[in-house]
């Protein structure tokens, strides 16, 4: 006969997903992957305590009225199930990041460091180019705005 | 009739088996996809006229009743829904394939493809006909799956740094979604979406809305709402040009659908409606702005993909059955016009080499098939009479006009705005790749494969049709809201015994 749910078990869950979080927030695949594994882990546990607890579910062998409640329990077989196939994805990423860049860390948004950098710089954007012929080096976008911007001022 | 329903999502899965074991036979490959998606289209069409005239179709697994067993619903929103996803998919199907008939090298084709987008379609059926919330939580993860493959595929560089936060971000938000489903299952003890409708109005106020959030975050991380939608920008535009496209027009809206589902099912009334509503504000804006900086069109039209969600959330928000309306026909519009955009920037990427705004130029004389398709669809998609993006946009700020008050009075003032900044944007990509003077580094030689525009061109046509069959779209999508709204229907299709 298990308790069922208790502080223990609650306290568990909360520790699983509190380190879970934590690693999630790691720049690096590898740990962010050993938070997936936790937090999942948490979470199948809170799932198996949300049912009742009691006897092997099983008709003809016990008291109906004393048997856990089955359904939990398999839905936390798929669950862990699926969590099983993330992880090995990631794994397969965090290899493959590491084969690519010597590294499994996880870099910023490049476009969007980029933008912020011209704003801060000022530079001319996009939007100002209409008028102009195409260059073939986007690299020449990043030159300075060129002074006829203030003559027509 | 109702022995139909679960087709959409068996179709697929088969064929995903089929073309798995059929990798080295491409020709024979790309055969059974298309027949397969092609076959589920027709079933779609025909559970939508179904559902339209006799109500929501039900489909027993295994013939278990309904409580106890895994129940498929094709309702009037479901089967339109699974009629614009399997029109998408196919149309998408075709692009891709005229796509790896082009193209050689690192960006070739990988066997893996066909297999995994029937996977990627039969998630997505999946969760629009799923009448339990595990069974939706199943159809996430396996358009998730799905997707986590073919948003990685070839695996280079920049692919899976994009592809990292991809994963983590959506494996995160299952997590949540999955502990919304447990709590829900220990607060009512059950998960069928017709029985919770009961068993959730008995419950505390505060517990109820406690789930509410908790399934509201899980959604809105899917269907990138503001605060959650930052995952998106980063990592949707360097998957190739078909992926990017079905995942724009499909994924977010499975995010979207979940969202209508839930509010009008299980949580009706007012109660987050609100915050839906500042949220909807801040992501039309936010997004907007975000499109307004990109120099990229991929990167660009991720962020009005983003922006355009505020509008479905705002029809939601408003809990009217002119919102849902309003909603409805927004996401059915958006579906068609977000994929047809992303297909096109693959066309430009295909012809001149990039979608860099700073190296694209004279796109209009070099490819003027190209700069018809764009202008057509991206006026549509800034909501120009007579366009569906018009009539949608028009949809719902007549709803937020009738519900009144500061709140959604604000949000039609943002719903405009966005629109014409929309309109800015869009005309800013047409000024400079297609009218500027053209930089000689752009190869006039490749030509675009004839499929590749075919599939294209079905897609604006379809965005167009929708315009020519506006009214009865609206008939259609007023009656599926009236449904939504009065939650009977769906209950006694569901559970026949419990009519209340």
């Amino acid at each position: 006969m298990s308790a069922g749910a208790n502080l223990v078990s609650f306290v568990t869950i909360g520790v699983l997903v509190g380190c879970g979080v934590t690693l999630l927030l790691e720049r690096s695949l590898s740990r962010v992957l050993l938070g997936v594994i936790l937090i999942g882990n948490g979470v199948n546990l809170l799932i198996v305590f949300g049912g009742r607890a009691g006897e092997p579910p099983v008709v003809g062998v016990g008291d109906e009225s004393a048997m856990s409640d089955a359904l939990p329990q398999a839905m936390v077989l798929t669950a862990i199930v699926i969590t099983f196939g993330f992880t090995a994805f990631l794994l397969a990423i965090s290899y493959r990041s590491w084969y690519l860049t010597g590294d499994d860390e996880v870099p910023d948004d490049i476009e969007d460091r980029e933008i912020v950098r011209r704003a801060a710089r000022r530079e001319v954007s996009a939007a100002d180019l209409a008028s102009e012929p195409a260059v073939a080096d986007p690299q020449q976008v990043d030159a300075p705005a060129p002074p006829r911007e203030e003559d027509r001022g | 009739m109702s022995t139909l329903v679960p087709l959409p999502v068996v179709l697929p899965l088969l064929g995903a088996a089929l073309t798995l074991l059929l990798g080295s036979r491409p020709w024979t490959q790309r055969t059974v996809s298309v027949g397969c998606l092609s076959a589920s289209l027709v079933v779609a069409v025909v559970l939508l006229v179904q559902a339209y005239r006799e109500g929501p179709l039900v489909m027993q697994i295994g013939g278990w009743p309904a409580p106890v067993g895994i129940v498929l619903v094709a309702d009037q929103l479901a089967a339109l829904m699974l009629v614009v996803s399997s029109a998408v998919t196919l149309c998408v199907l075709l692009y891709s394939i005229g796509q790896g008939q082009a193209e050689t090298g690192e960006s070739s084709p990988v066997v893996i493809f066909h297999p995994t987008y029937l996977v990627l379609t039969a998630g997505v059926c999946n969760a629009f006909l799923a009448g339990d919330l595990f069974n939706l939580f199943v159809g996430f993860e396996m358009l998730l799956a799905a997707s986590f493959v073919l948003i990685t595929l070839n695996g280079t560089a920049p692919r899976i740094r994009t592809g990292s936060t991809y994963v983590v971000v959506n494996v995160l938000a299952s997590m949540i979604f999955l502990i919304s489903v447990g709590l829900v299952y220990a607060a009512t003890g059950t998960l069928n979406l017709a029985q919770l409708t009961a068993r959730l109005d008995a419950l505390p106020d505060g517990v109820r809305l406690s789930l509410q959030l908790m399934l509201l975050v899980a959604f809105g991380i899917k269907a990138a709402v503001f605060p959650l939608s930052a995952w998106l920008p980063d990592s949707y535009p360097t998957a190739p040009a078909p992926v990017t496209a079905v995942f724009a027009g499909l994924l977010t809206k499975v995010g979207v659908y979940a969202i209508i589902r839930t509010q009008t099912l299980l949580f009706p009334g007012q109660q987050a409606g609100e915050l839906l509503m500042v949220a909807a504000g801040l992501t039309m804006l936010v997004g907007i702005l975000g499109a307004v900086a990109q120099s990229d069109i991929k990167r660009l039209l991720s962020f009005t993909l983003v922006s355009h969600i505020g509008y479905m959330i705002f029809g939601v928000g408003l809990s009217t059955v002119a919102g849902l309306v309003g909603a409805i026909f927004y996401v059915v519009h958006h579906i068609t016009i977000q994929t047809t955009l992303f297909l096109i920037s693959g066309l430009v990427e295909q012809r001149a080499g990039s979608t860099d705004l700073r190296r694209l130029g004279g796109l209009a004389r070099l490819a003027p098939m190209v700069g018809v398709l764009f202008f057509v669809s991206a006026m549509n998609l800034a909501g120009i009479p007579p366009f569906s993006g018009f009539l949608g946009k028009l949809g719902l700020l007549q709803a937020g006009v009738a519900a009144g008050g500061p709140l959604p009075w604000t949000l039609v003032a943002v719903g405009t705005v966005t629109s014409l900044l929309t309109l800015y944007v869009a005309s800013r990509v047409w000024n400079i790749a297609f009218w500027r003077s053209p930089c000689e580094t752009v190869a006039p030689t490749a030509r675009l494969p004839a499929l590749m525009v075919g599939a294209t061109v079905a897609l604006v046509a379809l965005g167009v049709a929708l315009t020519v069959v506006a009214g009865p779209l609206f008939e259609y999508t007023g009656r599926a809201a009236t449904d939504l709204i009065e939650r009977t229907p769906y209950v006694r299709a569901v559970l026949p015994g419990e009519a209340s």
